[in-house]
């Protein structure tokens, strides 16, 4: 039996391999790539470890210099209006977001139960479906090309997401609690500020992150809303350069590296958070 | 089922049938309704604006002849933008590539997904490693993974090549992407790589809240670990199974951005999703009633998703 039991766990612990080797092969080929120098990338076969391997192509993109080409230039620009984009849009639908869920879970009237359904469908509507009247109206106030197009935008998956989310929290505060603040004499907007959001903090963090997440990865309206710098987020910027032989390739491995870094960091930290999440939103999949 | 337990949509709507909040004086409601209205309107503005008005709009515009470009005139047209798109022999060869990528990677995603979650049920060595390592490819953005894969497939210095080449499974580089057969495959094999993961960590959680006595109970009844998993184990699971299936049904159906980073819809358009035609109708032909006939199509396939999605969930409340 004991033996038995041995060859089980062997086996199964075999099993793991393949499907590690699968997630962290070509993410540690993406690596590799991004320490390589262009002619080394460019050999056959390939140099699966560069021989000389360099950090030059993250130092061209945290610090540009004359010589450096025009991908790295970019690609420290679109990360810091990632940055700006994905935390205001985080930020903002979190603040109305969470006063919006707060009515929908605790205060009863009339059209409460409508207005639920509403936020529900409107967070399955795709982004494809909004565009052209979007896009419409934003060339006509003249808003391509500027970040606040993007920030107004994703909020049309970021607010019912977030609202979605802490609906959730807030219904697991406990009641009782809320009553005896009631009692004690504070008010409805007391009661929220003083009681429910100080306690709803793992909430709100963990919507801050699945917000700032959905809109780090947003390609389709970046994609239609801007083309210069002024605005370009990092994906955005990678779709430009893939394709496109002539241009730096390994500085655009780097810059993918360094896309992935805030997100998959984020997503490590608050991982028991996750799975809650996905379910419950299920948005980014 | 514990897996909805402090995330569980349908608590929420249900949540008015056990309203804790009794009998309270009128005064009192009034002065509620009038702050439950403040909390809202800034949320009911936002979405009245970026979704609810834009969705009508197009709505409005799949009836008319819409040339793209701000100044244009805007004629109606009634159903001719539907009967062009149904008569369009693209449109149903990319609803059937549609239905294929959906097909074909939401039952990898079910099935590895499946698997890798009893994997780590079954406690190997290392899997709590397993269960970390998988948030990784969930989370790195999709633009960034379809750019690693196309790099993959790269013909002239790609990965893939070099490796099969090395294996010696291959005498020359091979052009993947250039090849009809391959390419869809390919961008599914790479969907794969950011959503199986996604399924696995749901269906791991799901299974993780199951009862233990079950599992016992059936092996001290001599049920073999096939049987306990099919028939106790899944039946136990279709709530989450079903959550998985549905929610990637919707994203599968409307995948744009790997294709569009992979592949460019190409290689002559033989890998172009119904998103995409959407995208090329409406911002490279210069047809923007077509595309908002087609994007509303989408739409209305997500919505009855949805519709099936809310009725389980519902359904799975009650029980």
């Amino acid at each position: 039996m004991g033996h038995r039991k041995f060859s089980t766990k062997l086996l199964l612990f075999l099993l793991t391999i393949p499907v590690l080797l699968f997630i962290f092969l070509p993410l540690l080929w993406l690596f590799s790539a991004s320490l390589s120098t262009q002619v080394e990338l460019f050999t056959v076969p390939p140099h699966w470890i560069p021989q000389h391997p360099s950090l030059q192509n993250y130092l061209d993109i945290f610090f540009p210099s004359e010589a450096a080409s025009s991908v790295p230039r970019t690609f420290g620009v679109a990360l810091l209006n990632s940055i700006k984009i994905a935390s205001s849009v985080t930020v903002i639908s979190l603040a109305i977001g969470s006063f919006a869920a707060y009515v929908l879970v605790r205060i009863p009237f009339k059209l409460n139960r409508t207005i639920q359904l509403g936020i529900l469908a409107t967070r399955m509507i795709p982004e494809v479906s909004l565009v052209i009247p979007l896009f419409i109206i934003a060339s006509r106030l003249q808003l391509i090309n500027k970040p606040i197009v993007l920030i107004i935008t994703y909020m049309s998956f970021a607010l019912p997401f977030a609202i979605w989310l802490m609906a959730a929290f807030f219904q697991s505060v406990p009641i009782e609690l809320e009553d005896a603040a009631r009692i004690d004499g504070c008010s409805r907007l007391g009661i929220l500020f003083r009681v429910v959001l100080p306690i709803s903090g793992p909430g709100l963090v963990s919507t801050a992150m699945f917000v700032f997440l959905l809109a780090w990865d947003e390609f389709f309206y970046a994609l239609i809303f801007t083309s210069t710098l002024a605005a370009k987020t990092v994906p955005v910027a990678i779709a430009e350069f893939v394709g496109r032989y002539v241009v730096n390739i390994t500085g655009m491995m780097a810059g993918g590296i360094l896309a992935a870094i805030p997100p998959v960091l984020l997503a490590l930290i608050f991982q028991r958070y996750i799975v809650g999440g996905l379910t419950a939103g299920a948005v980014k999949g | 089922m514990d897996l909805h337990r402090g995330a569980n949509p349908p608590t929420l709507i249900g949540h008015m049938s056990s309203s804790s909040l009794p009998k309270r004086p009128p005064s009192l409601r009034e002065q509620d309704t009038r702050i439950a209205l403040l909390l809202l309107a800034p949320s009911l503005i936002v979405i009245l604006g970026v979704t609810l008005w834009p969705i009508l709009s197009t709505f409005v515009l799949s009836f008319l002849d819409a040339p793209t470009g701000i100044n244009q005139t805007r004629t109606f047209v009634g159903l001719a933008n539907y009967i062009t798109m149904l008569k369009d022999q693209t449109f149903w060869e990319t609803i059937g590539r549609t239905f294929y990528f959906t097909i074909v990677s939401v039952s990898l995603e079910l099935i590895l997904g499946m698997a890798i979650a009893q994997l780590i049920h079954s406690h190997p060595p290392g899997w709590k490693f397993l269960r970390f390592s998988l948030i990784i490819p969930w989370a790195v953005p999709t633009i960034v993974n379809g750019a690693m894969w196309r790099w993959i497939y790269s013909a002239d210095f790609g990965a893939l090549n070099g490796l099969l080449m090395q294996l010696g499974l291959i005498k020359h580089y091979v052009a993947w992407l250039s090849k009809p057969e391959y390419a869809m495959n390919l961008v599914i094999l790479a969907d794969l790589w950011h959503t199986v993961p996604f399924v696995a960590l749901i269906l791991q959680s799901a299974l993780a809240t199951l009862p233990e006595e079950l599992n016992e109970a059936a092996m001290i009844d001599g049920a073999n670990a096939f049987q306990r998993f099919f028939y106790v184990r899944l039946p136990l699971l279709r709530p989450a199974i079903l959550v998985s299936l549905i929610i990637r049904t919707v994203e599968a159906f409307r995948v744009f951005d790997i294709v569009y980073i992979i592949t460019f819809g190409g290689p002559a358009f033989k890998t172009i999703t119904i998103s995409y035609l959407t995208y090329l109708n409406s911002f490279s032909y210069n047809k923007q009633g077509i595309g908002a006939a087609l994007s509303f199509l989408i739409s209305f396939f997500t919505l009855a998703m949805a519709f099936i999605y809310i009725r389980i969930l519902y359904r799975s409340e009650e029980n």
